[in-house]
């Protein structure tokens, strides 16, 4: 178990499928932060095997539920005064723009690049999100 | 105002009334020679599709109406790289309807999105085609008598062939529907079709290898022609073109009042041979295709039935 005990206010953001810690951290623009920001990659897990685990000491701007749509087995944990208070799978949300990109070749964002890349929920139960125009499922690898 | 991207833009209730529109064409087409008097629609075909172009266009002749457009992206401004939201922006101001065939996936459903008229989709790359789709129920509905109770056979490439997609996923929402899925392990139906929709709507199916073994179960063959366009490969397309070929020979074990349906063009998926039985139905379904879309366009045009 990873000490997360020098992190005063922040977010712990756990049970990142491994090597998927860049994707998180570009998504939530961490590279523009202030703050500190740790991330630890390939660390060992009882549950996953091997996950990547991104520590934020300060707030975030993002939608963290976004997240839910790159990763949806990663854990974020709410940090005030060195305390876990939140412990919380992100909610999937409904519709997404721009946060994932379609892939498939034959879709109309293939050869349009202006257009937003939107996805739908389109089960939530196996977590299948479609793109709007083509209908090709989202992927995760 | 509405638009026509994916066959379930229309609810069973609207279907029906459209379905009802062209029977009532069928019976009297001259009646509704005049209906779309001064009215025009845009043909914009990205890609070449002869038919379905002619079949639109003869659509709205028969209407009383124009018809303007361009049939390949080369002779548009897509060449010069002009966006679809663009395009249709332009057009809108041209023409009171437009059809759109385009071969990227979701293309018409962008133009929509921008649109002041209403966009039906033509075909838009492996993905819809609503008009065929209409086609194929008003030539069942009219051939058949119903829309229920039926088992369907669905042969040839049914991964990448729009045409099934679209039709299993208006058929679904009737009573009592069977599918009998016909074609190599390559070219099976995909698995979101399968779990999302056949799955969902607890339809009875089976996927098989052998076309003689169920012809006598099937009161509809429907047949599609393996499409080069959709291979990237070359090898795979030829290794699977010719695997199902229907024939005299095979239309023996089929029922009496089966019927053959395909969206045409064929190639040779259905040998000439089975032209002349009365259960091909192939050319009389074209024929069905203008009157669909001649209803389709009164009703997205808000046209009132001739007296």
């Amino acid at each position: 178990m990873l000490n997360i005990s020098g992190l005063g206010n922040g977010i712990v953001i756990d049970h990142i499928k491994a090597g998927k810690a860049m994707d998180i951290y570009h998504y939530l623009k961490l590279d523009k932060a202030t703050c500190t920001v740790a991330i630890i990659m390939n660390a060992k897990s009882n549950k996953m095997g091997h996950k990547d685990i991104i520590k934020i000491d300060g707030p975030i701007k993002e939608n963290i539920n976004m997240l839910a749509v790159l990763d949806d087995q990663l854990t974020i944990n709410i940090i005030e005064n060195g305390e876990i208070v939140i412990k919380k799978n992100p909610v999937l949300p409904t519709e997404v723009t721009n946060i994932i990109k379609c892939k498939n070749p034959r879709c109309i964002t293939s050869i349009e690049q202006e257009l937003p890349h939107v996805f739908k929920l389109t089960n939530k139960e196996k977590r299948i999100y479609r793109c709007i125009y083509c209908e090709e499922a989202f992927e995760r690898q | 105002m509405k638009h026509i991207i994916s066959p379930l833009d229309l609810s069973t209730k609207e279907l029906d009334d459209v379905l009802s529109l062209a029977e009532e064409i069928i019976a009297d087409p001259k009646k509704f020679a005049h209906v779309c008097d001064g009215q025009k629609l845009a043909t914009l075909f990205y890609e070449p599709s002869t038919r379905t172009r002619l079949s639109f266009e003869a659509a709205m002749m028969n209407l009383g109406g124009n018809v303007l457009g361009f049939s390949s992206a080369d002779s548009s401004s897509a060449a010069k790289g002009e966006s679809v939201a663009d395009t249709i922006r332009v057009i809108s101001s041209y023409a009171d309807i437009c059809a759109m065939r385009h071969p990227k996936e979701g293309a018409p459903m962008v133009a929509a999105k921008y649109s002041t008229i209403p966009v039906i989709n033509a075909g838009d790359g492996g993905h819809n085609h609503p008009t065929q789709t209409l086609t194929d129920l008003l030539t069942i509905k009219n051939l058949k008598g119903r829309l229920n109770n039926l088992t369907v056979g669905l042969c040839g490439d049914l991964k990448f062939g729009r045409t099934v997609h679209s039709l299993i996923n208006a058929l679904v929402r009737y009573e009592n529907i069977k599918f009998v899925l016909i074609s190599p392990e390559e070219l099976r139906i995909p698995t979101y079709i399968r779990e999302e929709v056949l799955d969902e709507h607890n339809i009875e199916y089976k996927e098989v290898n052998v076309l003689e073994d169920v012809m006598p179960e099937l009161d509809l063959l429907y047949m599609t022609r393996v499409q080069k366009e959709r291979f990237f490969n070359e090898d795979d397309y030829v290794r699977l073109k010719d695997l199902f070929i229907l024939d005299m020979q095979k239309m023996k074990y089929a029922k009496d009042d089966m019927l053959v349906l395909h969206p045409l063009p064929r190639v040779n998926e259905i040998s000439t041979e089975v032209d002349n039985d009365p259960r091909a139905v192939y050319f009389k379904q074209a024929q069905y295709g203008v009157y669909a879309r001649m209803a389709l366009i009164m009703t997205l045009l808000e046209v009132n039935r001739p007296c």
